[in-house]
């Protein structure tokens, strides 16, 4: 056991560490009621105005393009990525590790290879910047969002399951709806929000792969760079922040409780192993 | 598997109930017996697209960058030479711009290993179930909370009018007037990447048995030995492997030095970004193959020391 006084240097730690990273957003939140176009400390006056302000047609586009490529990158990813976390986890092979160090690749490298290794993809073969290829950005380090999830799930859950289902005399479908999915389902929510949450917050791969649209991201960040409209701005960061907490929360959930796996020790290293994947 | 075999026929066998079950078991049957089969069909869509997609992209990249711009029509050339590689380690700029890129990531992710070392070590070993799960979703939030609004709002914070000076003047305290600078780069990095860095070092401190605590106590070591001898060497690969997202991140990343960066605060995405704008994709595709090849390097490095079994 630590001695008195490490403990109480590490508690003072953790509180300042904590609050270095939650004081900005709290702010940020404060800022979303300035009523002054001028975004300067201490805030002169508050007003609930920008919130009505904000809902413009031009953040209407860009919020409904990033729906629309976050539900549709989300949903490939679902597929491409538990298939893939199937065939990895249940099957060896020749060139297995390979095939698992390159699915996590989109993850390693740097997001500016990622998009202008897309982007100058694109203009060799003379395709058009629309939403699909801000989808097939976006699907890239989406998929490997859901890999990691199944995969960690799948490594938790015992093989002779299915074995023992099939055994049971269940076909494919019955093994895969009453045997899989159970162990599965909340993986699959957990990865498939993370991967939208995701897709919703990228930027540096969408800059090089939206041309002249606007995803929400990309509307703000050329709000930013002119210095205009950032009350829209402020209250964009309010709903932004608010609306992340709650997928995240629910996958949280999710991951911590696995139905018919309940086992404790493991719950922490699951949740820890799907948190800290991403792309940016 | 070759009892396996016997199960599957056992199934085919059996008087088939509605025809569509009997179809499902013929067809379950016969990935049974050809597992090869279902692993392909798993398996080949995902690669496929990955490797058509993601691969192809990246090969092309790194053959457009032996091509060449004609200055004049600004058209690209498709002659090999080696002419951006050559121009690239010749031009002082891009020495000044790589060593201030590779500099500031290792600097950031020195800052968060000492930021969050001790709160992992307070999670996993000092807090009670409650607090940790409460410091758990504190770190997790801003982690998935939008990136661009964290840097957004400390380019507010470090403003000469915001709240850094403000404070700093409240206490009596000369103004920092750090925004726009490398300083301001350095620290918003440092906090965005922060939560990165806290997750696997509290993963790693988590999987220590406490036994081997109580072994080298009863072995006589004194509390700073223990720490030193048993815990570091046995957290080591989840800092690791948090410095490998701390650093990768911030080698490729062009938004922060964009947005809250001064006038020398350009980084090897700044470039590339401005290379790409001008239409000078061979040069840009040069330049990117730099925090490639870092990172490359120091992959190698981070599984030497068993990062990746901490991941």
């Amino acid at each position: 056991m630590e001695q008195r006084a490490t403990r109480i240097a590490l508690v003072a730690w953790s509180t300042l560490v904590v609050l270095f990273l939650w004081i900005p957003l709290a702010l940020i939140m404060l800022y979303a009621f300035n009523k002054s176009n001028v975004q300067s400390w201490p805030i002169p006056a508050f007003t609930t105005h920008w919130f009505r302000a904000a809902w413009t047609s031009e953040v209407r586009t860009s919020l409904w393009l990033s729906v629309r490529v976050g539900l549709i990158a989300t949903g490939i990813a679902l597929v491409l990525g538990s298939a893939a976390a199937f065939g990895v986890d249940r099957f060896r092979f020749f060139g297995r590790e390979a095939v698992s160090f390159l699915l996590v690749l989109p993850i390693a490298l740097p997001g500016i290879v990622t998009g202008i290794a897309l982007n100058s993809a694109f203009v060799a073969g003379n395709i058009n910047l629309s939403l699909w290829t801000i989808v097939v950005g976006h699907a890239t380090f989406c998929v490997v969002i859901v890999y990691n999830n199944v995969l960690a799930r799948l490594r938790r859950s015992s093989p002779s399951l299915i074995e023992a289902s099939q055994d049971l005399g269940a076909d494919g479908w019955q093994t895969f709806r009453f045997v899989i999915w159970p162990v599965l389902s909340t993986a699959l929510v957990a990865g498939g929000l993370l991967a939208f949450a995701l897709s919703f917050d990228e930027v540096i791969v969408t800059t090089f792969t939206a041309g002249s649209q606007n995803t929400i991201p990309l509307l703000i960040l050329g709000y930013i760079r002119l210095g205009q409209q950032l009350p829209v701005v402020n209250v964009i960061a309010f709903a932004m922040i608010v609306l992340t907490a709650l997928p995240v929360l629910l996958a949280q959930r999710l991951m911590r409780d696995t139905g018919v796996l309940r086992r404790t020790a493991g719950n922490v290293t699951e949740a820890v192993e799907s948190a800290q994947i991403t792309a940016v | 598997m070759a009892t396996s075999l016997d199960s599957a026929q056992g199934l085919s066998r059996r008087p088939p109930g509605r025809p569509a079950r009997a179809a499902r078991l013929r067809v379950s049957g016969l990935f049974w017996r050809h597992r090869w089969a279902k692993a392909l069909l798993l398996l080949a869509p995902p690669l496929l697209a990955f490797v058509l997609v993601y691969l192809a992209s990246l090969v092309a990249l790194f053959v457009s960058s032996f091509w060449t711009v004609n200055p004049l029509t600004t058209e690209i050339q498709h002659v090999w030479n080696v002419d951006n590689y050559t121009q690239l380690w010749n031009s002082s700029v891009f020495r000044v711009v790589t060593l201030r890129t590779v500099g500031i990531a290792a600097a950031v992710t020195l800052t968060d290993a000492i930021l969050a070392f001790p709160l992992g070590y307070f999670m996993a070993r000092v807090a009670g179930g409650r607090s940790r799960a409460f410091i758990f979703v504190a770190v997790l939030l801003p982690l998935w909370s939008s990136y661009l609004i964290r840097v957004y709002i400390w380019r507010l914070i470090l403003d000469d009018k915001g709240v850094l000076n403000w404070t700093l003047q409240k206490v009596g305290l000369p103004a920092a007037n750090i925004g726009y600078s490398n300083w301001a780069v350095w620290l918003i990095f440092a906090y965005v990447w922060l939560p990165f860095m806290i997750l696997p070092v509290y993963g790693a401190l988590e999987r220590i048995p406490e036994s081997y605590v109580e072994a080298s106590r009863d072995l006589g070591a004194g509390g700073f030995t223990t720490f030193r001898r048993v815990v570091l060497p046995l957290a080591l690969p989840g800092v690791v492997a948090g410095s490998i997202f701390t650093f990768s991140l911030t080698l490729g990343d062009y938004v922060t030095p964009l947005l809250a960066g001064g006038a020398s605060s350009q980084f090897i995405g700044n470039v590339v970004y401005d290379q790409i704008g001008s239409g000078d994709v061979p040069s840009a595709a040069a330049f990117a193959v730099v925090p490639l090849a870092v990172m490359g390097i120091y992959l190698l490095i981070a599984r030497k020391l068993g990062a990746f079994e901490a991941l």
